[in-house]
């Protein structure tokens, strides 16, 4: 690797400190359902595994029931006539099911977790027809929606945690010495300019200065 | 020859090809010195560009030495050493007469499929399908150049391949983007993704003269490239990029704002970008365009929006009554990259700038396919690729 690399350039590899991951914000309606997956130290990044391990886990057991129990499962939650369909969705819970708890490390776990999301965006948007029809007694949709939501915001939470615990695992390079212009930042500034004529067509803003066309306007 | 091939979505190969031969009086071939791996090039990796085919070999910044010369061009000669710009152009088109070089109207040999696609073809191009001329790209040891007497660039011996390699695409790209917001010296330029592009864009608003540049992303490798020239940075991951934005700027939103992200905008750090995915699993949108819709919604009423990112096809929820009613102004396109190349190379020859700066990972061509992924999942601080045959 690297065989090209300019020789004046010297890169120091480093990983980020806890301090640093300290800083993470989430910034989801789950924040704080996701306090206790926050990657701050190591104790909540294992937090976070068992978390993640605990979707997977609840991902087979749900598909299974939309395998096992479809048509009782579809009268509880208003999709009579669409148990095909909850039987894909079944297979689908298992898939990431086992993809979460097979995943070697946070990167790999935090895909299979994003998977949920998008099928968690299926499930409300199919739980949603199911508002828009007439609902049969005893079958409930919105109770339904507000559960899969509160287990999306669940998802999205344990998903950032183990993609922000992936990013600070991974070995980062400080190429804060790379600045490429021929100076200071504040030597350069505008430097180009000496012999530079904005294009015609690429004319976007009159100068932050209006005064003199005002006073020409208004004499 | 050997080249890097297309065989499919995330399936590049190093493959014997046949040579190329001159076609028309005024094509070149080239051999090639050095070439680079671009952030466009991913769509194609990826499978989001339509109209590859099996087999295409890949690559639109490429540099090396003229071995051949059609009859009919009068400006290169055997053993000039030139970078080729990605956009090929006739140079006498009313489009290239105007100086809109990459919506050349007579390079793109695939015009119908193109006019069909985009309702009028732009040019061709290197290596980026068969919607762009399906011309053979430069990650290859030899490669046609058409329209070589216009399009290459002939570049002095003083300088290494690493300095002026990048006049072939991303340096004007990044260029471009910042001369498209006409920068005032008020100028607070926002830039989204601290690639190679958005290095580049970062450079060049500082050199014409913005006040402050913000970089955003969330690799701290890129952002500590991006502070190296003075600008400041928002990481994505920690912060809130609207809110950061408008403490910079008074409250008020920064003046011109950069793309330089585009189609495969970054899922994970708000809502809309789950929307965008989940949308794209169930092939109802082509593109992410979450960074269209936060510069729209923080950019200063009047601002500018320039758009080198590039997209390929649809996208959804744009919030376009708020670009109205803030009189944005957008400017985007294929960089028009002759127009900028000869006033480029004279501020690399001067040390305003050298873009070396950008290399981090010098490779043989072929090992291409594994540096494609490499590239890909930004691995090993990977922010810029060069490829030697």
């Amino acid at each position: 690797m690297h065989q090209g690399r300019p020789q004046t350039l010297k890169e120091s590899h480093h990983v980020e400190s806890r301090t640093d991951r300290s800083a993470f914000a989430l910034d989801t309606k789950a924040r704080a359902l996701a306090r206790v997956a926050t990657p701050t130290t190591s104790r909540r990044s294992s937090a976070t595994t068992k978390l993640a391990r605990g979707l997977g886990w609840f991902s087979i057991g749900l598909g299974v029931v939309e395998l096992l129990a479809t048509r009782a499962l579809a009268r509880r939650v208003g999709l009579q006539g669409r148990e095909s369909r909850l039987r894909v969705y079944g297979l689908r819970e298992i898939a990431s099911g086992i993809g979460i708890l097979a995943a070697p490390h946070a990167a790999h776990r935090s895909g299979w977790v994003w998977a949920r999301v998008v099928g968690d965006t299926m499930d409300l948007s199919t739980l949603r027809e199911a508002t828009e029809m007439p609902i049969p007694l005893r079958s409930h949709p919105v109770a339904a929606m507000v559960a899969v939501a509160g287990v999306t915001a669940l998802d999205i939470a344990c998903a950032r945690s183990l993609q922000q615990e992936a990013n600070a695992a991974r070995q980062t390079t400080d190429y804060s010495h790379r600045s490429g212009i021929g100076g200071s930042p504040e030597q350069m500034r505008g430097a180009a300019l000496v012999t530079f004529t904005q294009p015609v067509d690429m004319r976007a803003a009159l100068p932050v200065d209006m005064s003199a066309l005002v006073r020409e306007q208004s004499s | 020859m050997k080249a890097l091939c297309w065989q499919g979505k995330h399936d590049i190969r190093y493959e014997t090809v046949p040579d190329p031969r001159i076609e028309e009086p005024r094509d070149a071939i080239i051999k090639v010195s050095s070439c680079a791996i671009c952030g466009s090039d991913l769509h194609l990796f990826d499978g989001f560009m339509p109209g590859m085919e099996e087999g295409d070999v890949l690559g639109h910044e490429f540099m090396g030495e003229v071995v051949e010369v059609g009859s009919g061009n009068r400006k290169l000669k055997v053993g000039d050493r030139v970078v080729v710009p990605f956009t090929i152009c006739c140079g006498e088109c009313e489009q290239c007469q105007r100086g809109n070089f990459s919506v050349c109207e007579r390079s793109n040999r695939n015009k119908e499929i193109a006019d069909k696609t985009f309702g009028h073809a732009t040019a061709g191009l290197f290596g980026y399908s068969h919607l762009t001329g399906g011309y053979a790209g430069g990650q290859a040891e030899y490669v046609r150049v058409p329209y070589a007497d216009v399009t290459p660039v002939k570049v002095p011996q003083a300088l290494s391949d690493e300095q002026v390699l990048f006049l072939g695409d991303i340096f004007p790209t990044g260029w471009q983007a910042a001369v498209q917001c006409d920068i005032q010296r008020t100028d607070t330029v926002a830039i989204w993704g601290a690639g190679p592009v958005g290095q580049f864009a970062a450079r060049s608003a500082l050199l014409l003269g913005a006040r402050e540049v913000v970089i955003i992303d969330h690799l701290p490798d890129r952002l500590s490239m991006a502070k190296a020239c003075g600008a400041l940075t928002i990481n994505f991951d920690r912060e809130r990029v609207v809110e950061r934005l408008n403490e910079l700027t008074g409250g008020k939103g920064p003046e011109k704002c950069i793309d330089a992200v585009g189609m495969e905008s970054h899922v994970g750090s708000t809502m809309d970008t789950f929307y965008d995915r989940a949308k794209q699993a169930l092939m109802a949108e082509s593109d992410r365009p979450h960074v269209l819709r936060e510069m729209i919604y923080v950019c200063r009423p009047a601002g500018v929006l320039s758009i080198p990112g590039v997209y390929g096809g649809l996208v959804d929820k744009i919030p376009f009554g708020m670009l109205m009613n803030k009189g944005l102004s957008v400017r985007t396109g294929q960089t028009h990259v002759n127009r900028w190349t000869t006033d480029l190379l004279r501020r690399i020859e001067e040390g305003q700038i050298d873009p070396s700066f950008v290399v981090t990972h010098t490779e043989s061509l072929a090992n291409g396919p594994q540096m494609y992924k490499t590239f890909r999942d930004k691995q090993d601080g990977c922010i810029k690729v060069v490829l030697k045959p």
